[in-house]
């Protein structure tokens, strides 16, 4: 029975470290300043869309450019399910049956990451026939086509004008618990058999093929994965905010989110986290450096844009420097000592420490 | 049937300018696996040239943005790209994207985001009247160039040393530096060209909508990314045939889709070739770089 409970902790530590870290940066922000909490709220937001795009990208290896798109997508959706009728006949022209409708938010976003989901799963079918960089090519396609409907659609989205009334329901709480949920599931995702063979696929596409993995399906089912969560960062964002434009969801999401993944590293989860945390920071900090101090008369702020230039600096000196990201493509494990304490002595453990030790890699 | 000329010379000379961009494009992917989104900036830095020369004679100013555009493009290798030689597509493509994005948001902050103006060779904006077609001369001139710059490239790539060396790196890089093809010349030079078909692509550009903003490339980039896709990845012909078929779709939906879907002109134009790539994933010319070797 101990050995069970050890087992299991051992197996869930990497997920449960990461849980635990949240956990007490969010409870000691509530604490804080009002501004900071709606600072770190976004930041969670954030972190739901990082950790769907680590399920696509850091298991099959393909760069993603087009998953903000279903964060527009879950957006718009619960919008539409959320706004009260009287405000959406007033400034949209939809149908009659999805002018009356009104939801409460949580069905409302399960819905919406269901419609997200069902588009991740029609776009997928023909990008993930297209081999490595051209699925990447098809996908940031994937992203401008879904910009362009936004922007122009004025009869469901209000096209150029934003999209006003949505309740704002998103706080720290709410975004910490989807997050959750969010590291659950990608934890879920990569421990299952699709997720083995999906890494098994980017490490050797030719061995993975050879060994009767069928690389597209799992790919897809990935892209189906991922599309699901980033869906939620949408629909909270857009709770969160309280107003949609069509801007809000093209590259620069697409450039912040890439950058998290990429500076955290983008084959661990443990990556996500710490690059949302990282970069969240750091963020904030040139955010503030742009506001400035007021030193007496003097006033001293750095130049606007600052934040872009930095943030896009810092990820092209981690692809120089340490291209596997602050964490190296490593989950958190227990220090090994305590690994072999809890081993030592359990005779069937055998499977349990070949598996730990082949995500170590 | 003025119509349709008309459509046809505006499909042709689109079509001539997304072929040029996904021309310097394919030209660096298919030595170096790279897919270049400051490809784009380097369009918007030839643009920002052009700005800040104004006064001086035109032929000098084209002159100086082509230098301009070339010398950034090697500096750009040589900083952000040879220390990632070797290192997989996914990797090189977030570090273009990061490259792109700095260039972008550092113009930014130094020049501002209004978008800016440059009388260049104004007068190409005329037009040639034959019977009752209206041809503007910029269009000629598009297509005029597009063509010889092709002529220029496939002599180059036929005729000349460092042309074959080149196609024999895009065959197989590994095999051609072993029988001795000196592979920090061949990539320079691969920039180079791509730098300077950029500058060319930003000339034309700015001499057609007279206006240019920090943003300008990224949307450029776009369309020449999926056009090299549909002409098939590291395929140099493909990727110019590519970019002629995005160009002719675009004018053809144009013309083609009643006034209130319009806007969703470019949309469609995605839409088609990602139903294109369901059909035929390896695009119109397969590519060496399309299937990594085992």
């Amino acid at each position: 029975m101990r050995h069970r409970i050890e087992r299991g902790l051992l197996f869930v530590w990497p997920v449960l470290s990461l849980a635990i870290i949240l956990v007490v940066i969010a409870a000691l922000i509530s604490l804080g300043p009002t501004l900071l909490q709606r600072v770190a709220t976004e930041a969670l937001i954030r972190l739901i869309v990082v950790i769907g795009l680590y399920v696509f990208i850091g298991n099959s290896g393909i760069i993603s450019l087009g998953h903000v798109s279903f964060m527009a997508i879950g957006a718009y959706s619960s919008a539409l399910m959320t706004i009260p009728p009287q405000m959406k006949k007033f400034v949209l022209d939809l149908p009659p049956f999805m002018t009356v409708l009104l939801l409460p938010a949580i069905p409302a976003a399960f819905i919406a990451a269901m419609v997200a989901t069902l588009f991740a799963i029609l776009i997928g079918i023909p990008l993930m026939r297209l081999s490595g960089i051209a699925a990447s090519m098809g996908t940031f396609a994937f992203l401008a086509i879904v910009y362009v409907v936004i922007s122009n659609w004025k009869a469901v989205t209000g096209g150029q004008s934003a999209l006003i009334g949505l309740p704002v329901y998103t706080n720290i709480w709410v975004a910490l618990i989807y997050a959750m949920f969010a590291l659950i599931l990608a934890f879920a995702y990569q421990h299952s058999r699709y997720g083995v063979r999906l890494r098994a696929s980017r490490e050797n596409e030719v061995a993975a093929l050879a060994t009767g993995i069928n690389v597209r399906r799992e790919r897809l089912i990935a892209f189906v994965v991922s599309a699901f969560i980033v869906s939620f960062g949408g629909v909270l964002h857009a709770h969160f905010i309280g107003v949609l434009s069509s801007s809000s969801f093209y590259l620069d999401v697409t450039f912040i989110t890439l950058a998290m993944l990429v500076i955290g590293g983008m084959n661990s989860l443990a990556g996500a986290v710490i690059g949302t945390i990282v970069v969240s920071s750091l963020g904030e900090l040139l955010r503030l450096m742009e506001v400035g101090v007021d030193l007496g008369t003097l006033h001293l702020a750095a130049p606007r844009g600052l934040r872009e230039v930095g943030l896009s600096f810092l990820m092209l000196l981690i692809l120089l420097f340490r291209p596997q990201g602050l964490t190296s493509g490593k989950e958190f494990f227990l220090p090994s000592r305590m690994t072999r304490r809890f081993l030592a002595g359990n005779t069937t453990s055998s499977t349990s420490c070949a598996r730990s030790r082949s995500h170590r890699r | 049937m003025t119509f349709i000329l008309q459509n046809i010379i505006d499909a042709l000379s689109l079509g001539s300018l997304y072929a040029l961009i996904a021309l310097g494009i394919g030209l660096i992917f298919g030595i170096m696996r790279l897919m270049n989104f400051a490809h784009g900036e380097l369009m918007m830095l030839g643009a920002y040239a052009l700005f800040f020369t104004v006064g001086q004679p035109q032929a000098v100013m084209a002159l100086i943005a082509i230098m301009f555009v070339v010398a950034i493009a090697i500096i750009m290798e040589r900083v952000a790209f040879r220390p990632l030689r070797g290192a997989n597509p996914a990797t090189l493509l977030i570090a273009s994207f990061a490259l792109a994005y700095f260039i972008q948001h550092l113009v930014l902050l130094i020049f501002g985001a209004r978008p800016k103006s440059v009388n260049f060779f104004f007068e190409l904006s005329e037009f040639f009247v034959v019977g009752g077609l209206r041809i503007p001369k910029l269009q000629v001139a598009t297509i005029v160039l597009t063509v010889l710059l092709l002529v220029g490239l496939v002599l180059f790539f036929r005729r000349s040393s460092i042309g074959m060396q080149m196609r024999a790196a895009a065959e197989d890089f590994e095999m051609a530096r072993l029988v001795g093809v000196r592979a920090n010349t061949v990539i320079a030079i691969a920039f180079s060209l791509s730098g300077a078909l950029a500058a060319v692509v930003s000339l034309l550009y700015v001499i057609q909508t007279g206006t240019l903003s920090p943003g300008m490339g990224i949307s450029l980039v776009l369309v020449a990314f999926v056009a090299t896709v549909i002409g098939g990845m590291g395929s140099l012909v493909g990727a110019a045939v590519g970019g002629m078929i995005v160009g002719v779709l675009t004018v053809a939906l144009q013309a083609v889709l009643p006034i209130e879907l319009r806007p969703y002109r470019d949309a469609a134009v995605f839409a088609l070739l990602i139903g294109f790539l369901l059909v035929r994933p390896q695009g119109l010319l397969k590519g060496r770089a399309a299937k990594e070797r085992v």
